[in-house]
């Protein structure tokens, strides 16, 4: 089953409640969580890399909490026409997204992995990782 | 009596087609089977190669004159400064150059998304650059002021010189300390949880001639992508042992080349400008050395292996920048390419900043062009500083010490 990445906004009065344990335990959601903030305002944003059969059960329990769920379309892509191989990039991916294919050594970018950190684009020197909406 | 072979014979050859040219990734396996007195019969060049970030590089322009004339003081490319304290219409663009109006690392770690490297790129790259100049106005030179776009094929000349390229061996970089840094070997993370490396080893043009024994003033190299030439030795070329941990001598380290060559034969594949975070902006460049197999000597280097090259391990976080001596020792080029090392008891992650893949396409290129016969070989005419030199490095004595 291929993972899904959701953003998840809350406002004052929905992000003190304990969404995710409900999700987990009633909609058996597999959740990662990649980021989570709660402004002074305290609204939050949460992003959510899920799986799960009951998927659409939980959406629609979250929704029902007042939650606004958003799709993560932000995609990091890798211009290959851009990289140099340098490798640089490899030991800052906290996922292993990025890697180098040994023996020949060419950086290989598996998106599956990414959680959209954007650490790839800070120390890519030539700029070869770029973000997608 | 072992076998020599001249320049010129190599030559010959080169020019009859009989030339057997490998690189030197290629050469391990076949002194490994073959022997290294047959091998260094068979073999006439080995072509090295290395692309990474060089620092110390740049390019002089000389822009033609404009009418009335200029006599040029100050001068900005892309608003990137370049160095005009010479004649008229030249000038120079050094790759660490940062743009005029760039915040640096005020907002820390600063991006440094654009400066001199990327304004070599661009020049390569066949784009426009935006020109301006201005003068404090002479007799013979009225004119004071100039803003207008060139490109690579509007200017008389423009060249490369690179003061320091091509280091024989580089620092494997950690950071021993609990803070994130960010330095020119890229973002180090506390604790030594990562390790940058920076050079092809193996395939690394000093480290397959250690003593220079054919690597010299006016040697014909690669240089990102066009024919240049080894101009001098580098700056900071302090040729000396590397030694382990326990005073063992490993191989020569430390020895750099001046290197230069026409930009506009170069191609934006093997000439990248570059950003490192919280550091600054620097240029990639390729070089690619043919190493003439004269005799078994320069062979016994050449075929060196990953297993035999080493890089000493330094701590960026206070070692470095304190120019304090290293207790870390030293980390095989295998090791380091295996992906891991093991530092202090932990294993460490490691990475590259220069490109193998990079490095293996400028030894093949090399090695086509030589093959095609359009690449000879050409004899020093000057040796380098070798180990037997004994070169001690100074450092700047600063007031009140």
């Amino acid at each position: 089953m291929s993972s899904k990445k959701i953003i998840l906004r809350f406002c004052k009065d929905t992000s003190d409640k304990p969404v995710i344990y409900h999700l987990v335990k009633d909609y058996d959601w597999i959740v990662n969580i990649i980021k989570a903030r709660i402004n002074p305002d305290k609204e939050g944003t949460m992003v959510l890399e899920v799986t799960g059969a009951n998927y659409d059960q939980g959406i629609k329990f979250l929704e029902a909490q007042n939650i606004k769920v958003q799709m993560l379309a932000e995609q990091i892509k890798h211009n290959q026409e851009c990289c140099t191989s340098c490798g640089i990039c490899t030991t800052a991916c906290p996922t292993g997204a990025l890697y180098l294919e040994r023996p020949a050594m060419q950086v290989v970018f598996d998106s599956d992995k990414c959680v959209i950190c954007r650490q790839c684009l800070k120390v890519c020197p030539v700029k070869a990782m770029e973000v997608c909406f | 009596m072992g076998i020599e072979k001249t320049y010129a014979e190599i030559n010959a050859k080169i020019k009859s087609g009989q030339a057997v040219i490998v690189t030197a990734e290629e050469i391990i396996p076949l002194v490994q089977e073959k022997g290294l007195t047959q091998a260094t019969k068979e073999v006439d060049v080995v072509t090295t190669g290395t692309f990474g970030p060089m620092c110390s590089s740049g390019a002089f322009l000389n822009f033609g004159h404009a009418n009335p004339r200029m006599r040029m003081s100050k001068v900005w490319l892309n608003n990137v400064p370049a160095y005009a304290g010479i004649a008229a219409a030249d000038a120079y663009i050094g790759a660490t150059e940062t743009k005029e109006d760039d915040p640096l690392n005020s907002n820390f770690p600063g991006e440094f998304r654009y400066g001199g490297g990327h304004v070599i790129e661009d020049l390569v790259s066949g784009k426009p650059v935006h020109f301006k100049a201005k003068s404090y106005g002479t007799d013979c030179y009225p004119r004071r002021e100039l803003e207008t776009k060139i490109t690579i094929n509007d200017v008389n000349e423009v060249f490369l010189f690179n003061p320091r390229n091509a280091y024989q061996n580089y620092n494997c970089a950690v950071n021993l300390s609990k803070k994130t840094i960010y330095t020119y070997m890229g973002m180090l993370q506390p604790d030594i949880a990562n390790a940058h490396y920076s050079t092809s080893g193996q395939l690394s043009p000093l480290l397959k001639d250690p003593h220079f024994l054919t690597i010299g003033v006016g040697t014909r190299i690669f240089l990102g992508g066009g024919v240049g030439y080894v101009a001098w030795h580098g700056t900071q070329h302090f040729p000396g042992m590397l030694n382990d941990n326990q005073g063992q001598e490993l191989h020569p380290s430390g020895g750099t080349l001046a290197v230069i060559g026409d930009l506009k034969q170069m191609k934006s594949r093997y000439i990248r400008g570059n950003s490192f975070l919280g550091y600054g902006c620097t240029l990639m460049v390729g070089i690619g050395v043919p190493l003439p197999i004269l005799n078994e000597e320069v062979m016994r280097w050449a075929a060196r292996t990953d297993q035999e090259l080493y890089a000493p391990v330094v701590d960026y976080s206070d070692e470095y920048p304190n120019l304090k001596s290293g207790k870390l020792g030293v980390v095989s080029y295998a090791d380091l390419k295996s992906g891991q090392i093991m530092l202090k008891g932990k294993q460490v992650k490691t990475a590259p900043l220069s490109s193998y893949p990079m490095a293996v396409e400028i030894a093949n290129e090399l090695k086509a062009w030589i093959k095609a016969g359009k690449f000879e070989l050409s004899q020093p005419v000057q040796n380098l500083p070798a180990v037997k030199d004994n070169i001690v490095a100074k450092s700047l004595v600063t007031s009140g010490q």
